[in-house]
């Protein structure tokens, strides 16, 4: 049965088209498993949002559709799919389609190089972090263009500020990730977390303290603060701030325009989330070798931990008042970039002394 | 080599589509279905009950076209620094010194646009 159908490009298609239609189905199938999942996270993920901001704020949150309010995010999806799109008439109308599928496209695209567990991740690619800087990078033009297609007073200022805001915070991020390649030699993310397997401590099975969370300690926050800031996530909402600028560039998206640029902001915070795992807390590796902690799976400690991240995103915006503008420019130029230009220093040396963990 | 990147494309054109088939779904839908009955006030921008007296493409704070430029300036400095960084360990100390020198220009420059006040927003 297996062999019948690997046979079926070949019959179909002849011995030249054959191998290709086969290439692009699996991996046509491999990108479903991934895209669908995600997605399915994306939709719960704004569920556990409501319901874990409510328990912070001691309410019960969701629980009308469906036990537990389980079947929330599809009603939500449903209701947003029934809404009128309104398109304004001074809007540019072609733009102001592509921007949600320029926020939307780079954060699922992102996952291509991924590792899920050993072995697991669609594209292998040597220049794996240099794609993800990239696809991280484009989504603020979908921001861009879609403040500036509404044509809207509001949009326009919420767009200006969100590309200042994440081009600063990207600098930090590119200078952390900097940091991240000097300890790992390598630009593949299976090397990477393979790489944090190694050390005195995971030696003795302690694998929790080789990982680069520990001795790129500073770098770890600032990432991650950075990747808040990135995601225009609060604190750092100022950039949607409904006080000040009702929902800044999104303000005159409704329906399925709208939801596409709420997918991209859950889908980039997971993003977000599985990185800081994959590249500071050892991806799919258990903490501590030991068969208590095996029996999860590689991908089980990866999810695990990138629910634990996304939870944090969650308590900062459920904890911390909203920063103001000034305040945000000040924090990722002038403490951000100086702070991680001084520890490329800092471990550049630690690398040249006979104490440097990393050979 | 190249092949590596196949799937990489083609998750490229399935976001796109995850993107535009919704909202071409949403599209449909909802004119079938939902009320759609425009006018020219609910299709203009929103401005909080006011009618919208001039253009939204007006003059902004040269300060966000600064962030721009320094934001070039620095993201080509982390680009120099990606290739550095990978083999640092095989180049040593004499690679590591001068990247230190190129890096001490950059942050010269860093805080000569930082006296200048070019990084205050108040």
């Amino acid at each position: 049965m297996v062999d019948w159908i690997l046979t079926r490009p070949d019959a179909w298609f002849g011995p030249v088209w054959g191998p290709a239609v086969f290439d692009t189905t699996a991996n046509l199938a491999f990108i479903v498993a991934i895209v669908v999942p995600l997605l399915l996270c994306v939709a719960y993920l704004t569920l556990w949002e409501r319901k874990f901001i409510g328990w912070i704020q001691i309410r019960i949150g969701p629980n009308r559709v469906g036990p537990l309010g389980l079947l929330q995010p599809i009603a939500d999806g449903i209701k947003l799919l029934l809404k009128e799109i309104i398109v304004p008439t001074q809007a540019s109308t072609q733009l102001f389609f592509v921007a949600p599928v320029m926020v939307l496209m780079p954060a699922l695209a992102a996952w291509a190089v991924i590792p899920f567990a050993p072995e697991v991740v669609l594209a292998d690619v040597n220049a794996g972090l240099l794609y993800l800087m990239a696809m991280t990078s484009l989504g603020v033009y979908g921001v861009i263009i879609a403040g500036w297609a509404s044509n809207s007073k509001y949009a326009f200022l919420g767009a200006m500020r969100s590309a200042a805001q994440m081009v600063s915070y990207e600098l930090a991020m590119g200078f952390s990730l900097v940091v991240v390649l000097m300890v790992s030699g390598s630009l593949n993310l299976s090397d990477i977390v393979n790489g944090q397997g190694r050390g005195s401590f995971a030696a003795k099975g302690l694998n929790f303290l080789s990982w680069n969370w520990l001795p790129l300690l500073p770098i770890v926050v600032v990432y991650f603060v950075s990747g808040v800031a990135e995601t225009n996530r609060a604190p750092f909402d100022v950039v949607e701030g409904e006080s000040e600028i009702v929902a800044g560039h999104m303000v005159e998206y409704s329906g399925m325009a709208f939801a596409m640029f709420f997918l991209g902001e859950y889908a980039n915070m997971i993003l977000i989330s599985t990185l800081t795992a994959v590249m500071f807390f050892g991806g799919w590796q258990a903490p501590i070798d030991s068969a208590l902690f095996n029996w999860l799976p590689p991908f089980g400690w990866l999810a695990l931990k990138v629910f634990v991240v996304v939870t944090l995103f969650l308590w900062f915006r459920a904890t911390f008042p909203r920063y103001r503008y000034d305040q945000i420019m000040r924090l990722g130029w002038k403490i951000f970039i100086p702070l991680t230009l001084a520890w490329i220093a800092v471990i550049g040396i630690w690398m040249q002394t006979p104490w440097s963990l990393w050979r | 080599m190249l092949a590596e990147y196949y799937p990489v494309l083609l998750f490229m054109l399935v976001g796109t589509a995850i993107g535009v088939v919704p909202m071409a779904l949403g599209r449909t839908v909802s004119l079938l279905l939902g009320t759609h009955r425009p006018d020219a006030e609910k299709n203009s921008p929103y401005e909080c009950g006011f009618e919208a007296f001039e253009d939204a493409r007006m003059k902004f704070d040269v300060r966000y076209y600064l962030v721009a430029i320094l934001f070039i300036l620095f993201d080509l400095e982390i680009a120099f620094l990606f290739p550095w960084a990978v083999v640092l360990n095989e180049i040593g100390l004499f690679g590591f010194l001068s990247m230190m020198v190129f890096l001490g220009i950059l942050v010269v420059g860093f805080f000569y646009e930082w006296r200048k006040g070019a990084l205050d927003w108040d």
